[in-house]
């Protein structure tokens, strides 16, 4: 019988507590702030020495140096790209890359963001109460005198720097391939009105920014997924299948009463940023939107595994 | 040991173990409440936001008429959202597509195709579906309209002599200057060609109103924060297709602010413009600045010999055939009619003819009628409808489908 041994609350805690009566979360509990900052760092550091998590890295930065050396190759002859008139191919941005090296970094990040970004996000979200289950490791981590909400909330926080590191990856690569393929400069929005480079690189960090910031609901959709089953591959599997599934529901007309609540509905609302002045109204949907799902599915993850029965 | 955590507490009693059990479901209940709070905002805020009509001293109709009138806002920005519905069967890109093709040939001016930053061909694809806008005006000689896209904006810039239209997606540029002439109305007439402002609308609905109209204020709004004047223009006869038209005039500036025509037949308004977010400040002067960027397409265009032209995609192949445009009935309720001169005209009207399968499938988005004037089938749509007679007439406006056979039946 392991699960008297492996539980949610302290080992201080519970001896403080007299026999039968229920115990008040957080009411005896104070370990001190560092000691969490110490999960913290322990997590991270093991989140981010993963290969499986370089791995997804390296792919992360090879999307901007691809579409930089193909741009590149198209364009090498002096002609624009797509041959004007049509547009709408390729992602964002993708005509303007041949004059400015910066707008790389717009493309990139609406090339990533539909798929490779929350892709790699699932994964590292799936994995992480669920992977610990499989690898028989939960267990011992919550022997530590951490709490479980404490751990969930230590795990959720390492999914949040995953989503920051992985989206300045992307911005950091493209923003080096298109300095050295292209020519850089001032830009000009996509209002029509100019602004200097450096207020451009500000722009393209205040992107990067929101970028990582729509990617908080589908970190907390995965971490749920992943307090309901123990195991990881598993749980990356239903994350990433559902992020397909509500990307292609976002596509069908018919359901155009539900998309404003999906969360992917939102995402490329970043390119707002680049009017001028800037449109905020989707900006802030979107952001408010990946707030809710973070609350309904964090708090659901923290339902789920603080009741848990955890066994292995 | 004791009993450490009372979560998995098997040592204790029965009401115990049932307490623990709610303690876990009671867990459940706080992404419930999140999302029941979420719901609830989602639901009460417009509500709740949508804090009561304003308290305005009361004007007739007529002090609000000349209130628009009298209006001379120079210097305004905002973001205006438009909608219409013309309950068109909806073909998707193929609409839009033909009717830019449709109003960009004769704008391209003879280079063979035409520029994706057309204004001519940009502006008609505000006819149909749902469009956010955004204005700045600064005087008569520099306005700026742009056209909110994905990740894409479609910008017009009136600068003194220059007009620019910047695509930002395919960073392609189209450029003309005004011939001669300073402050001539033709200079921004590309703007002019499609309504897009409420001012816009307005204007025209105000032209429209005769004895045949009733105009009353149906009291007061709110609209893009500013209170505001609800004058209602309603058609006086029946049969028009018409049911009314609410324009929201700013009580301040006597701007218009909102444009909605309902149709007579009920549901959602068939145009529905207005301004989401408005100010009366001075844009920045920066908002007119252009230079074409680096490696952008530049496409120049004649406006002096643009203006008249693209307006009337009826100079081009289909409509050729038009003489003698007539319009019978006054106010609301005219029709126009002309006479394509050709009999059996549409292959609609002859299914048994040489183009049967085509006359079959354009048919299906029509009604067969038949009245004294012989027969012809109506193409209905929410506002206008059309009916073409088997002699090769056309008949359409504002008016229902009878309206339309007593129009026919008339002109025998």
């Amino acid at each position: 019988m392991s699960r008297a041994d492996v539980r949610g609350e302290p080992v201080r805690e519970a001896e403080a507590t007299a026999p039968g009566t229920v115990a008040v979360p957080g009411a005896v509990r104070r370990p001190s702030p560092l000691w969490s900052l110490g999960l913290l760092r322990s997590e991270l550091l093991i989140t981010f020495r993963r290969w499986r998590t370089l791995a997804l890295l390296a792919v992360l930065a090879a999307v901007p140096i691809l579409v930089g050396i193909a741009v590149k190759i198209e364009t090498s002859d002096g002609s624009s790209l797509g041959g004007g008139g049509g547009g709408g191919e390729g992602p964002a941005f993708i005509s303007q890359i041949s004059n400015n090296g910066l707008f790389l970094v717009f493309t990139a990040l609406a090339a990533t963001l539909p798929f490779f970004l929350p892709m790699a996000i699932g994964v590292v979200a799936g994995d992480a109460i669920a992977g610990e289950s499989s690898a028989g490791t939960l267990r011992y981590l919550l022997v530590a005198p951490a709490g479980r909400s404490r751990l969930l909330l230590t795990k959720y926080a390492t999914v949040l720097a995953f989503c920051l590191a992985a989206t300045l990856v992307v911005a950091v690569s493209a923003l080096a391939v298109g300095a050295l393929l292209f020519p850089v400069g001032d830009l000009v929005t996509i209002s029509g009105t100019r602004i200097t480079y450096a207020e451009g690189l500000g722009r393209a960090l205040l992107i990067a920014l929101v970028v990582a910031a729509s990617l908080v609901g589908v970190a907390a959709l995965g971490l749920f997924v992943s307090t309901l089953t123990g195991s990881g591959i598993a749980a990356m599997a239903t994350t990433v299948g559902l992020l397909i599934t509500v990307q292609i529901l976002d596509q069908i007309p018919q359901l155009d009463a539900l998309q404003p609540y999906f969360f992917s509905h939102y995402w490329l609302s970043f390119a707002d940023l680049m009017r001028e002045p800037v449109y905020w109204d989707d900006l802030v949907k979107n952001l408010g939107l990946q707030a809710l799902y973070a609350a309904v599915f964090g708090s659901a993850a923290w339902a789920r595994f603080t009741t848990r029965d955890i066994t292995a | 040991m004791a009993p450490i955590d009372s979560d998995d507490n098997r040592t204790a009693g029965e009401g115990e173990e049932l307490r623990a059990g709610r303690r876990k479901a009671a867990r459940y209940v706080v992404p419930v409440a999140v999302m029941g709070v979420a719901a609830a905002t989602i639901g009460l805020v417009p509500a709740l936001a949508d804090s009561g009509d304003p308290d305005l001293p009361k004007v007739t109709a007529e002090q609000l008429i000349e209130k628009i009138a009298k209006s001379d806002v120079q210097q305004m920005s905002g973001t205006v959202r438009i909608n219409t519905d013309l309950g068109l069967p909806d073909l998707g890109g193929l609409e839009s597509g033909l009717m830019s093709g449709m109003s960009a040939g004769p704008g391209a001016g003879g280079d063979g195709e035409g520029s994706a930053a057309d204004p001519s061909a940009k502006l008609t694809e505000l006819v149909s579906g749902s469009h956010t806008l955004r204005v700045a005006a600064d005087g008569p000689d520099r306005q700026k309209l742009s056209l909110l896209e994905n990740a894409a904006e479609y910008s017009l810039i009136h600068n003194g002599d220059d007009l620019w239209g910047y695509d930002s997606e395919s960073n392609e540029v189209y450029h003309s200057t005004a011939s001669g002439g300073d402050g001539r109305p033709e200079k921004d007439a590309p703007e002019k060609d499609v309504p897009a402002t409420p001012k816009d609308f307005a204007e025209q609905a105000l032209k429209a109103v005769d004895d045949t109209t009733s105009v009353t204020v149906g009291g007061t709004a709110q609209v893009a924060g500013r209170d505001a004047y609800r004058l209602v223009v309603e058609p006086k006869q029946d049969g028009s297709t018409v049911g009314a038209i609410t324009v929201a005039v700013d009580a301040e500036t006597g701007t218009p602010l909102k444009f909605t025509l309902t149709p007579a037949s009920g549901g959602a308004a068939v145009v529905d413009v207005g301004f989401t977010e408005v100010s009366f400040a001075k844009p920045d002067a920066s908002t007119f600045d252009f230079t074409p960027p680096a490696g952008a397409k530049v496409t120049e265009g004649d406006a002096s010999a643009e203006a008249p032209e693209h307006g009337r995609p009826a100079e081009g192949g289909p409509a050729e055939g038009l003489d003698g445009l007539e319009v019978i009935g006054e106010g609301w309720n005219a029709i126009a009619t002309f006479d394509t001169g050709a009999r059996g005209g549409l292959p609609t009207a002859s299914p048994d003819g040489d183009l049967g399968a085509l006359g079959g499938f354009l048919g299906s988005f029509g009604d067969q009628v038949k009245g004294d004037f012989g027969s012809g089938t109506v193409f209905k749509t929410r506002l206008v409808n059309a009916l073409i007679t088997d002699d090769g007439k056309v008949y359409a406006g504002a008016v229902t489908k009878d309206a339309l056979v007593k129009a026919a039946e008339a002109a025998r």
